[in-house]
């Protein structure tokens, strides 16, 4: 289907680029990916079932931290990573449990509240965390060219990993059964749908690839520390790109991490002191002038429309 | 024969107002039992308590020999207990072909999406809205959100359909055409729950009639000799008329 | 013994938390708007507090007016402008914008004042009371004073004065207000504005109290959200009471666990709040 022709398309296109040999770009792509995970994982949630979660810092850090502490203890990599994603999970069935009866404004608070919290249970444990004075992961043994190869590759099967998890979850029951309660969460009930089971399962999909990512990023850095992974703006960045690219759809979270992305290098070039008004400026102008994103404007423009006579059901 | 839903003294009080007081009725597999009663009698809340929307403050709700009296909505929608609401509620972004497979998905046990869409196509053609199956839904007339939302219900494949207040703003042949529709599901064996304003509908098809009036069940019995209940016409239209006229002719 | 200072503390910081929390909850309350811009509105107001006192010896006291003022005025403007276009969307329209003018207004802060933390060092301060075994810092009791004196006026103002009546008619049903007559578009601005209003001169009067820096702006937005959710939206008195249970608890968590884990304590509060009662001990159930 064209969905997946896109992706394995895309991510073909895309592995081949470390043989520019650019290590910068290299560094930007690692990032473009990072922001498609957090991107799409925040989709799930807020996008597809409609609850404006603001948790998406508080998986990644949790992952980081998670991945971290297990690699001090020896714990080989790809296990430390999987069980970052893991440990996201529980939270999100954790506080999930807690605040997902809640709409509108109270779980978007909730869900924030969650990551202070999580930021300071960190900074007040440092025993365990290192807290305020942060955490140092093992070095790997690699060349520079290695250890930026190593990385891309990861973030980018990552981000492969979780847009092919996106289409399937998409087009299947969980999908429609998520759409339904965003349109209509009373309706869905009434129609048999369990509403606390599905949007459990997408806060679920929301945390498991952007703990893996905080797992990554962090041995990709060497170095955390609470603000640093549980920053708010990597809870606000994802929501923006989705907004971007078109709430709901399975690209439009790529097509708003990647232009998030530009727009950040070239307003770190040009306004460095400036560049969170020039976010926020950013934020703002999209809010006002374009809250649909990108794809719902092109949608209307070039009329996309379900085929007459088809009886699938379109996403 | 023994009933296939049973209310069994059910209220339910919102602080010290009782919306519903103590109903008790039955209703059989197949009969189509008519609700009416003036406005603000209850109905709607009975079927909010019915279908798991609000909690009943004392009494049962047995469906099929289960109780059903503390289970959640969608729970008791996959047991086979459907509802249509007073104001229509699709899903705006959605098709009404989506509307009424999300239906046959999840309450009805569709197999897939697939299969849900088959199913959901049937029930449009049954409610003839099989043209309009690719418009959005919010594009549709009054009428044909009504019909969507009794195809949706339908599609659920129930054993019992409620149906709040279907006819309200159609004309009358439009509601004939809803009548119509009722009787045959009804002949189909689906029990259908009927919230009516309008008397002559309810006489023309059902089997029953409860009355309810201040929360309470204050008449029960085949529809000719309900209408005739003193109590009954007092409710609707004053004590003055009914101490004047006697019952309906 | 000891737990009279405590308490004396906490109630003097609820005091003004109260005040910090009202105008964010009655925007919530009449515009269902989370204004993210708050915290930052407080900070605003206690630089032109500090920076009055410091270069024109005004008295924080005194500029309590003078960063109301200004406070208003920005406040209305914002709405006005650009609020106002999204008050009807989706939470997460409303929290993104508010979220992105932050961002700008912070940062712009930042640069301009950059993020070094000022101090008012009061040159004649007032002397501390002693009650009983209880040692009240003059000037902290007297900004509380006037902090409680100044949500005591708002909520006369929206009680007794025709635009006070205006703004809790739409809090209540914005619809219904508006085929009374009611201009809502404006009613949105005027409370955005109060809002503010009352931020700047909550922050003008915690001058003396905290340090300054734009950095800090967040620990009051969540001061407020934490108040909203223990008094409920939009209720002036719900505010005063979150505001003196948050202070309470605040001080008795940093008594028992050490200040350094007040915060977590405050919002892990909140949490418990939230899953059980969303509408706040005085408010309404979970209301969106």
């Amino acid at each position: 289907m064209k969905n997946w022709l896109i992706l394995v398309a895309g991510t073909a296109v895309l592995a081949l680029l470390p043989l520019s040999g650019d290590n910068y770009l290299l560094r930007l792509a690692t990032i473009a990916a990072m922001y498609v995970v957090l991107a799409q994982s925040w989709n799930f949630i807020g996008g597809l079932a409609g609850y404006p979660s603001f948790a998406t810092a508080g998986f990644f850090g949790l992952g980081a931290y998670t991945s971290a502490i297990l690699m001090s203890m020896g714990v080989p990599l790809l296990i430390s990573w999987a069980a970052a994603g893991l440990s996201a999970v529980l939270l999100s069935a954790f506080i999930g449990g807690a605040i997902l009866h809640l709409r509108g404004h109270y779980f978007a608070i909730a869900s924030l509240v969650t990551v202070e919290v999580l930021r300071e249970v960190v900074n007040t444990t440092p025993d365990l965390t290192g807290g305020g004075m942060g955490l140092n992961l093992p070095i790997m043994r690699m060349s520079v060219a290695e250890h930026a190869m190593f990385f891309y590759y990861s973030m980018l099967a990552l981000a492969c990993a979780c847009m092919a998890c996106a289409i399937v979850v998409h087009k299947s029951k969980l999908g429609f059964g998520l759409r339904c309660i965003q349109q209509n969460e009373d309706a869905a009930n009434i129609l048999g749908i369990n509403t606390y089971f599905y949007k459990t399962a997408g806060f679920a999909f929301s945390a498991v690839f952007a703990g893996i990512a905080g797992a990554i990023y962090a041995s990709w850095v060497h170095y955390i520390e609470p603000p640093d992974v549980f920053d708010i703006l990597l809870s606000v960045k994802p929501l923006v790109m989705v907004l971007l690219g078109g709430l709901g759809t399975i690209f439009g979270p790529v097509i708003g991490a990647f232009m998030l992305l530009a727009l950040e290098e070239v307003v770190w070039r040009n306004f460095l002191t400036l560049h969170a008004a020039a976010l926020g400026v950013v934020i703002v102008a999209l809010v006002l002038f374009m809250p649909n994103g990108l794809l719902s404007v092109t949608r209307e423009k070039f009329g996309f429309r379900a085929k007459k006579g088809s009886p699938e059901v379109k996403p | 024969m023994s009933a296939l839903l049973s209310i069994d003294n059910v209220t339910r009080a919102f602080g010290g107002l009782r919306a519903v007081d103590g109903a008790s009725f039955d209703v059989a597999p197949g009969e189509v039992l008519g609700l009416i009663g003036p406005n603000g009698a209850g109905k709607t809340t009975l079927i909010n308590v019915i279908t798991g929307v609000h909690p009943a403050t004392s009494g049962k709700v047995v469906f099929d020999g289960r109780d059903i009296t503390r289970m959640k909505s969608h729970q008791i929608a996959k047991m086979g207990l459907s509802r249509t609401f007073q104001i229509v509620q699709p899903f705006p972004k959605m098709t009404v072909l989506e509307n009424v497979a999300a239906g046959a998905l999840f309450g009805g046990q569709a197999a897939n999406i697939a299969d849900a869409s088959a199913a959901a196509m049937e029930q449009l053609r049954f409610t003839g809205l099989a043209q309009v199956a690719h418009n959005p839904a919010l594009s549709l007339t009054l009428a044909q959100r009504k019909r969507l939302e009794f195809a949706k219900g339908l599609a659920m494949k129930p054993r019992i359909l409620m149906l709040d207040e279907v006819n309200a703003g159609l004309n009358s042949t439009e509601v004939e055409e809803a009548l119509t529709m009722i009787r045959k599901v009804a002949e189909s064996g689906v029990s259908i729950i009927l919230i009516e304003h309008l008397l002559k509908v309810v006489l023309s098809v059902s089997n029953r009639i409860v009355v309810l009036h201040h929360g309470k069940l204050i008449a029960e019995g085949a529809p000719q000799a309900v209408l005739r209940d003193p109590a009954v016409v007092e409710a609707y239209l004053g004590a003055k008329y009914a101490a004047r006229y006697g019952g309906v002719a | 013994m000891i737990y009279f200072q405590v308490l004396a503390n906490g109630l003097i910081l609820g005091g003004l938390y109260a005040c910090v929390a009202v105008g964010f909850s009655l925007v919530w309350g009449v515009l269902n708007v989370i204004n993210i811009l708050h915290g930052t509105f407080v900070v605003l107001g206690a630089y032109i507090a500090y920076f009055g006192y410091v270069h024109l010896g005004i008295h924080p006291f005194l500029s309590i007016f003078i960063a109301g003022g200004l406070l208003y005025g920005i406040g209305y403007v914002i709405q006005a402008g650009l609020v106002n276009r999204v008050v009807a969307a989706p939470v997460l329209i409303t929290l993104t914008l508010t979220f992105g003018l932050d961002l700008i207004l912070n940062n712009s802060m930042i640069v301009a004042f950059s993020a070094d933390y000022r101090q008012v060092n009061l040159a004649n301060p007032l002397p501390a009371l002693m009650l009983g075994p209880v040692f009240l810092p003059g000037d902290r009791v007297a900004a509380m004073i006037l902090a409680f004196l100044l949500t005591a006026l708002l909520w006369r103002v929206l009680r007794d004065s025709r635009i006070g009546r205006a703004i809790v008619a739409v809090r209540m049903d914005r619809e219904a207000a508006s085929l009374m007559g009611v201009d809502v578009g404006r009613i949105n601005a005027v409370t955005f504005g109060i809002g503010a209003l009352m931020a700047g001169a909550a922050g003008a009067l915690l001058s003396i109290i905290y340090p300054i820096s734009p950095i800090t702006a967040p620990i009051y937005l969540g001061k407020a959200f934490i108040v909203c959710v223990i008094g409920g939206l939009g209720s002036v008195p719900g505010a005063m009471i979150g505001g003196l249970a948050l202070g309470i608890v605040e001080s008795f968590g940093a008594y028992w666990f050490g200040p350094e884990h007040a915060l977590t304590l405050s919002f892990l509060l909140l949490l418990v709040l939230l899953f059980v009662r969303p509408g706040g001990i005085l408010g309404k159930k979970g209301y969106e």
